[in-house]
Parts: C-alpha cells; sequence; structure tokens
C-alpha cells in the first residue's frame, strides 16, 4: 500500500513539474522573442525612421512612407468595417437575439474571425483588383476592413448582450423609441468593451501582412493615393527582410519592432479597458 | 449623457403629446417620424448582419469562380499529383496540401500537451496572484503579429536548429528504423520542422487560454470530492478535469489547428517554397498559403493564378470544416456550464 502511495506521489511531482516546465516554455518563447525583436531593432531605432522615404538597396533611409501608408490603410479599414460590424453587432444583440438569422450570423462570424487571412487577401483580389485592372490602398483597406467586422460584430454582441434589461425597460417606459434607448442607452453602457472590440481589430490588422500582398502591394514614393499601391510596414518588412541588402535587413528588423510595439501597447490597453468596464 | 440632447429627444415627444388637442397634426407627425427612424434602424442593422452573410458566401462564391478554370483544366487530379511546373502550365496540389497537414500535425504535436500543462499550470497549482499576468504573457504571444515570427524564425529560429537540433536528431532519430526517412538529409534549417516549431509556438496561446477557460468552469464540486476520497493534485486534474472539459479541449484544439492550417507569413519565411513531397521532416516544402504568399504577384498566365486561388479554395474548404467542428464542440460545452 505503501509503495503504491510513493508511486501516486512521485507521479503527481512529475506532473507539477511538467506543468511548471511548460510554463516556463511558454514564457521562454515570448521572452525570447521580445528580446530578439529589441536587441536587432533598436540600434536602428532613431529619428530618420520615421522622417525619411524607404531607400534603395545600399542607401540610408527610414520607413516614413510605409508607416503612413499603415496608418491609412488601417484607418480606412476601421472606418470601413467598425460601422458594419456595431451595426450587425446590435442586431444580433437588440432586435434578434433569439432568432434564426442571429445564430446563423453568429456561425459564420466565428468561421470569419478565424479564416486564414491570405483568403481574404484573394478575395479581394478577385472582386476588387482584377476588375480595376490595377493593384490599390483602397482594396487594400477593404481586405482589412474585412477582417475588423468578425472582431467587431463578436465584441459588440457580448458587451450589448451584457447591457442589463432593467436599462432597456426603464427607457421604454418613459416612451423611449426602441432605436434611441439603443444607441443613447445601450451603446453607452457598453461602451468600454465596443471601444475595446475596435482597439482589438485595430491590434489585429495592424500586423496583418498576408491580405495586403496582393491588395496594396507596395509602393517606393511616399503616395498617398487610395487608387495607387500602397506602401505598408509589414508588406516592406517581408520584402526587406528576405532581401540580400544588409540596411534593408536592419530596416526590416526596426519595422518589426515599431509594429510589435504598437500591437503589444494596444493589446495591453484593450485588456485594461475591459477590466475598468467591468467594476461599475 | 449630456442633459440637453436627452431633453431634446424624449421629452419633444411627450410635449408634443401634451398639447395633441391643439396641434393633432404636430403629434401625428412626431410620433411617425420616431416610429419611421426607428424601423429604419432596425432595417439597418438587419442589413449589417447579412452584410456579414454576405461576405462569407462572397469569399466562397469568388474562390470558386476563380478556381475553375484550373479544375476545368487538371479536374480531379489537381488533388492527387504533385507537380507544379509554372512554365509547361501543369499544376497539382498535392505537395502543398501535404505541407500544410504536416507542419500543422508537428504544430500540435506540440501545442496541445504543453498548452494542456501550462492550463493545468494556471488553473491548480499557480498561486492567485500570479494567475493573471502568466495568463496575459501566454496570450501576448498570441498577439504578435505574425511576420514577426516569421523574420524572427528566418534569421534566428532557423540558424539555431541547423546547428544543434536538426545535426542531433539526425545523428540519434535518424538511425532509428521505421523512422529514420522523417529525419534524413543534410541540416537546411528551414524545412517543415522548422516551420511546425513555429506554428507550435503561434498555436499555443490557443490552446492554453481555452483550455484554462474550461478547466476553471468545472464545478468545485467534482474537484472537492475528488480531493476529499484523496486524489492527488494530477489525479484530480487527470481523472476528473480533463475528462469534464474534454468537449472544450477539443474545440479550443480544432480552434488552434484552424489557425496553424491557415497561418501564411510564419511559415512563409522558414519553408522553403518547394513543391515536392519529402519524406524527411527536414527538407524544404511548401503550405498552401505560402505558395499562395510567394507566387501569386508573380504568376503570369490564367491558369497559373487560377490554381493557386483553388488552393486558396482547397485552405478555405479545409479550415472551414475544422472550424466549424471547434465551435460546434465549443458551443456543446456553453450550453452545458449554462
Amino acid at each position: 500500500m505503501s509503495a503504491r502511495y510513493a508511486t501516486r506521489r512521485r507521479s503527481n511531482a512529475i506532473a507539477m513539474a511538467l506543468s511548471l516546465a511548460a510554463t516556463l516554455f511558454g514564457l521562454g518563447w515570448l521572452v525570447l522573442i521580445l528580446g530578439v525583436l529589441l536587441w536587432h531593432g533598436l540600434g536602428g531605432l532613431s529619428l530618420a525612421v520615421f522622417t525619411q522615404m524607404t531607400p534603395p538597396p545600399g542607401a540610408s533611409g527610414g520607413l516614413l512612407n510605409p508607416i503612413i501608408g499603415s496608418l491609412i490603410l488601417t484607418g480606412l479599414a476601421v472606418a470601413i468595417g467598425t460601422p458594419i460590424g456595431i451595426l450587425a453587432g446590435t442586431y444580433m444583440a437588440e432586435y434578434g437575439r433569439y432568432d434564426r438569422l442571429t445564430s446563423v450570423v453568429r456561425f459564420i462570424n466565428d468561421i470569419l474571425l478565424s479564416a486564414p487571412s491570405i483568403v481574404i487577401g484573394l478575395f479581394i483580389y478577385e472582386v476588387m483588383v482584377a476588375p480595376m485592372g490595377h493593384f490599390s490602398g483602397l482594396a487594400g483597406g477593404v481586405a482589412l476592413a474585412a477582417i475588423v467586422i468578425p472582431v467587431v460584430v463578436r465584441t459588440t454582441e457580448d458587451m450589448l448582450t451584457l447591457v442589463p434589461n432593467a436599462l432597456r425597460e426603464a427607457a421604454t417606459s418613459i416612451g423611449m423609441p426602441r432605436s434611441l434607448t439603443i444607441m443613447r442607452i445601450c451603446y453607452r453602457a457598453a461602451r468600454a468593451g465596443m471601444v475595446t472590440g475596435v482597439l482589438l481589430a485595430v491590434a489585429r490588422i495592424s500586423g496583418e501582412t498576408a491580405p495586403l500582398l496582393f491588395t496594396s502591394l507596395n509602393n517606393q514614393f511616399g503616395s498617398t493615393n487610395l487608387n495607387a499601391p500602397m506602401a505598408s510596414l509589414p508588406v516592406v518588412i517581408f520584402q526587406f527582410a528576405l532581401s540580400p541588402y544588409k540596411d534593408w535587413q536592419s530596416l526590416a528588423w526596426t519595422g518589426a519592432l515599431i509594429i510589435t510595439m504598437a500591437v503589444l501597447a494596444l493589446s495591453i490597453t484593450a485588456r485594461s479597458l475591459i477590466r475598468s468596464g467591468r467594476q461599475p | 449623457m449630456e442633459p440637453a440632447r436627452r431633453r431634446s429627444v424624449v421629452e419633444l415627444a411627450l410635449r408634443e403629446g401634451a398639447v395633441v388637442s391643439v396641434h393633432t397634426g404636430t403629434h401625428a407627425k412626431v410620433l411617425d417620424r420616431l416610429r419611421l427612424g426607428d424601423a429604419a434602424f432596425r432595417q439597418l442593422t438587419r442589413a449589417a448582419a447579412i452584410a456579414v452573410l454576405l461576405l462569407l458566401s462572397g469569399v466562397i462564391v469568388a474562390l470558386i469562380e476563380g478556381s475553375l478554370p484550373a479544375f476545368r483544366a487538371f479536374g480531379f487530379a489537381f488533388l492527387t499529383t504533385d507537380r507544379w511546373n509554372p512554365v509547361t502550365e501543369k499544376f497539382g496540389a498535392l505537395a502543398p496540401i501535404y505541407g500544410t497537414l504536416v507542419t500543422s500535425f508537428i504544430a500540435m504535436l506540440i501545442a496541445v500537451p504543453v498548452g494542456l500543462m501550462i492550463a493545468f499550470f494556471l488553473t491548480e497549482l499557480c498561486p492567485q496572484w500570479l494567475r493573471r499576468p502568466i495568463g496575459i504573457a501566454i496570450e501576448l504571444l498570441a498577439g504578435i503579429p505574425s511576420i514577426i515570427y516569421g523574420i524572427w524564425g528566418l534569421f534566428v529560429f532557423a540558424p539555431f536548429l541547423q546547428e544543434t537540433l536538426q545535426p542531433l536528431l539526425i545523428e540519434t532519430l535518424g538511425n532509428v528504423p521505421g523512422i529514420a526517412p522523417l529525419f534524413s538529409g543534410p541540416p537546411y534549417g528551414i524545412g517543415m520542422l522548422t516551420a511546425g516549431l513555429i506554428l507550435a509556438i503561434m498555436v499555443l496561446p490557443f490552446v492554453t487560454s481555452i483550455s484554462r477557460d474550461v478547466f476553471e468552469a468545472v464545478p468545485p464540486v467534482l474537484k472537492e470530492a475528488a480531493y476529499g476520497v484523496g486524489c492527488t493534485t494530477w489525479e484530480v486534474a487527470r481523472y476528473v478535469v480533463l475528462p469534464y472539459a474534454r468537449v472544450g479541449v477539443i474545440g479550443g484544439v480544432m480552434l488552434g489547428l484552424g489557425r496553424a492550417l491557415g497561418e501564411t507569413m510564419a511559415v512563409t519565411f522558414v519553408i522553403g517554397n518547394a513543391h515536392r513531397i519529402s519524406a524527411s521532416l527536414l527538407a524544404p516544402a511548401t503550405t498552401i498559403s505560402a505558395s499562395i504568399a510567394n507566387e501569386f504577384t508573380e504568376a503570369v498566365g490564367d491558369l497559373y493564378t487560377s490554381s493557386l486561388i483553388a488552393l486558396g479554395l482547397i485552405l478555405f474548404v479545409i479550415t472551414f470544416i475544422v472550424l466549424a467542428v471547434a465551435r460546434y464542440m465549443l458551443l456543446r460545452i456553453e450550453r452545458r456550464i449554462g
């Protein structure tokens, strides 16, 4: 009996040690990746990165045009995706919480949420780039918007569902029409969560490369024309990292550092918003 | 809510109502306008919800339409041949499909046990004050853009593997009968194994956070009962928590698998983009998404483009099935938890 007990205790100790090791293993990658990024990227970080255009091979330069391009594409995607996402989420939580359309949309939205982003890129290529005959920043923005929509739909629906019904009943009892109840009462009650959803969506798309490869492509010049190809940080990193030139590779590392820091800052902000939103 | 605007809307209706005997027409007009706005808003949200449906059906229709020329030219053989020759315009999808499945399999082989162990640590062993920070740190791994994994994999991880792990594998497992072909050939650094390992790191947070959530949802009474009859912590986790949370864990694993199958940039950097099927895991290969990312903008000719879109369609169908199963599983456990 005591031998059996010893075996059980041993396997328990082994399992605990393994779980601790697994956790350290997981955390180790985070530290390793961030450390490497800082090591390679920090050296190249200077004012010139934010004020100069991407250089030809062998010259020095910065990342001004891809940074501006990324900001424009992200802004465009949020401007297109957020209203559609919020409205769709509103329907699902407010009007049709229990109807068939909602459950179908919820299922489809969950699929879209984790669908491979490169497939979204192919889709936008087929419906926008091919008919227009050329790559464009607009197509890139729409491709990113297609990634924003499911994220915003999901958080909007979740957050509106959390709004207590008493608020809606109180508004209705003083004669407020349904649409005003939603816009004036429910949106305000769920504001922190909905903003979080948009922030998460921005974090998600600011690192997206695959859907931009064949929609907005790249542009060596500081073009802000939405009807022309447009540079973006991820695509420039992709191109520069795979190039044989040392200058380009080091710019790629710097760009990678900038994106990662931006994305991590966004997701940490989003998290703290959720947290503060929960406390009344 | 600023008081002035609230008054303007709600009291407007009430005030107009109060003077109904004098201005019957105004009363009706205001209510009509409100009713109209109400209906319009409702239809607007409904249209947005339907737009989400159209988005997915649009993706499917566009992919099918774009891939028709390839399927018309090669028929079913497109799925079963591994030739990929842009010069003679002969294309087959087997090599990318094989690469996608193998890299995802390697990823899940590592991520599932490690992710479950981390979830076990977070729910059963970790001191309360450390749970949140560690959980967030693991989830941040999912927040790092995939291109970062790619550049890190190419410049840091692949050379590291080439010098350390891969020669070791070739010397040891490469001599074991039966699995020797899997670890044969020179250590390139890049290849299926490297891609699989990076995918494992990327998928890890998905498996971990969903497993943790379903572990936490296990009723404490069950665990207390098990502890009460003298189970060790591990036995409680293994024989009470895991079976109870099984469906949810499978859902989380499938969700991670969906991610691994469709992951593009990280894989593109380290897979080597070679359209062939090698027995060795150390050999360069390609995946569906890496082929599309590498070749699409340079594809000349309709058949080449169409073949790449057909690859995209195949990827979409595979991930759709995997994700649908994942959602179904997670829905089941949500219902049970209530």
